[in-house]
């Protein structure tokens, strides 16, 4: 049978396999962008299954607006990569370093 | 029995994907892996009873989202060989930061036996059971001023996409509606007053 600990596993190991991707693909902004949205569904994941096994619909009204969030994350996110590719043609991390930081 | 047949099959296709996601090479097809790990949730999400979020996430992030992703993945053009040699020179770094979490989530999930499984599912709901009603029911009552905000929230995030990459181009053929609005009759029409002519 099915239980908590299966589905908690589950999105555990996605949350790091997310985590994973951030550090490996380092240096590409769009795969960055990509891994958070990953490590956001697994969290997703965690909400919702709390949400059937305590019973409590609070869970998915939270993913619900985790949903909007990332979203909104995602739109702003990809402009504002469009507009620094328009600017410099690359999207490489290592290469953004013009504020010397 | 065929909750655990679904589950191991979709989790598998899950992971895999989410592998396939942060392994490869092209980011077109780590656009695509990501659209099936999509999928593959919406339906461990349908297995958990939340049927509205798990059609939401496939309408709203592989029809949206992930569209914009790979929209924006061929306009930028990034060439994937310039992205070789990253796998290899990051992954020791990589493999302690996992090992560290694994064992967190580990020490969370598993050092404490008997706690988690004590939490048992409740009993399936009827067939004929509405998850979008209940959904809806505290969304517009409890959580009307959250989701009041999340539409200004939506509101600013369109707002802040256009602006961010409108530009003036020059040379651009353009309508200018004050210019056309303030326009008079004598700038545009010219009386010429002239002899009628015989017609013969």
């Amino acid at each position: 049978m099915i239980g908590l600990s299966h589905y908690l596993t589950l999105s555990g190991i996605l949350f790091t396999l997310g985590i994973a991707g951030i550090f490996i693909n380092r240096r590409n902004l769009i795969l960055l962008l990509m891994c958070v949205e990953l490590m956001l569904l697994a969290v997703n994941f965690n909400f919702i299954i709390l949400s059937r096994f305590l019973d409590d619909i609070a869970g998915q009204v939270f993913v619900f607006f985790i949903l909007t969030v990332a979203a909104a994350e995602a739109a702003i996110g990809l402009a504002i990569l469009v507009v620094l590719f328009r600017s410099r043609p690359s999207v490489q991390v290592d290469e953004l370093d013009s504020m010397k930081g | 029995m065929i909750e655990a047949v679904i589950f191991y099959f979709f989790g598998a296709v899950l992971l895999g994907a989410a592998i396939g996601v942060i392994a490869s090479r092209n980011p077109v097809h780590s656009a695509m892996f990501l659209v099936l790990s999509f999928f593959t949730s919406a339906f461990i999400w349908l297995l958990l009873e939340a049927e509205f979020l798990a059609i939401v996430l496939v309408l709203v992030y592989v029809g949206a989202v992930m569209v914009l992703f790979l929209f924006v993945v061929m306009m930028l053009d990034v060439a994937p060989d310039r992205l070789q040699g990253g796998f290899t020179a990051y992954a020791p770094q990589a493999l302690v930061i996992v090992a560290l979490v694994v064992a967190m989530l580990g020490v969370v999930l598993w050092a404490q036996p008997g706690q988690l499984s004590m939490l048992e599912a409740p009993p399936r709901a009827p067939p004929d059971a509405s998850n979008t009603e209940a959904l809806g029911a505290v969304l517009y009552t409890e959580y009307v001023y959250a989701f009041e905000l999340a539409a200004v929230l939506l509101l600013v995030a369109i707002v802040a996409a256009i602006v961010l990459t409108m530009r003036k181009r020059p040379g651009l053929k353009a309508q200018d509606v004050p210019a056309q609005l303030a326009v008079r009759r004598e700038e545009r029409v010219r009386l010429v007053r002239m002899k009628p002519e015989r017609d013969e």
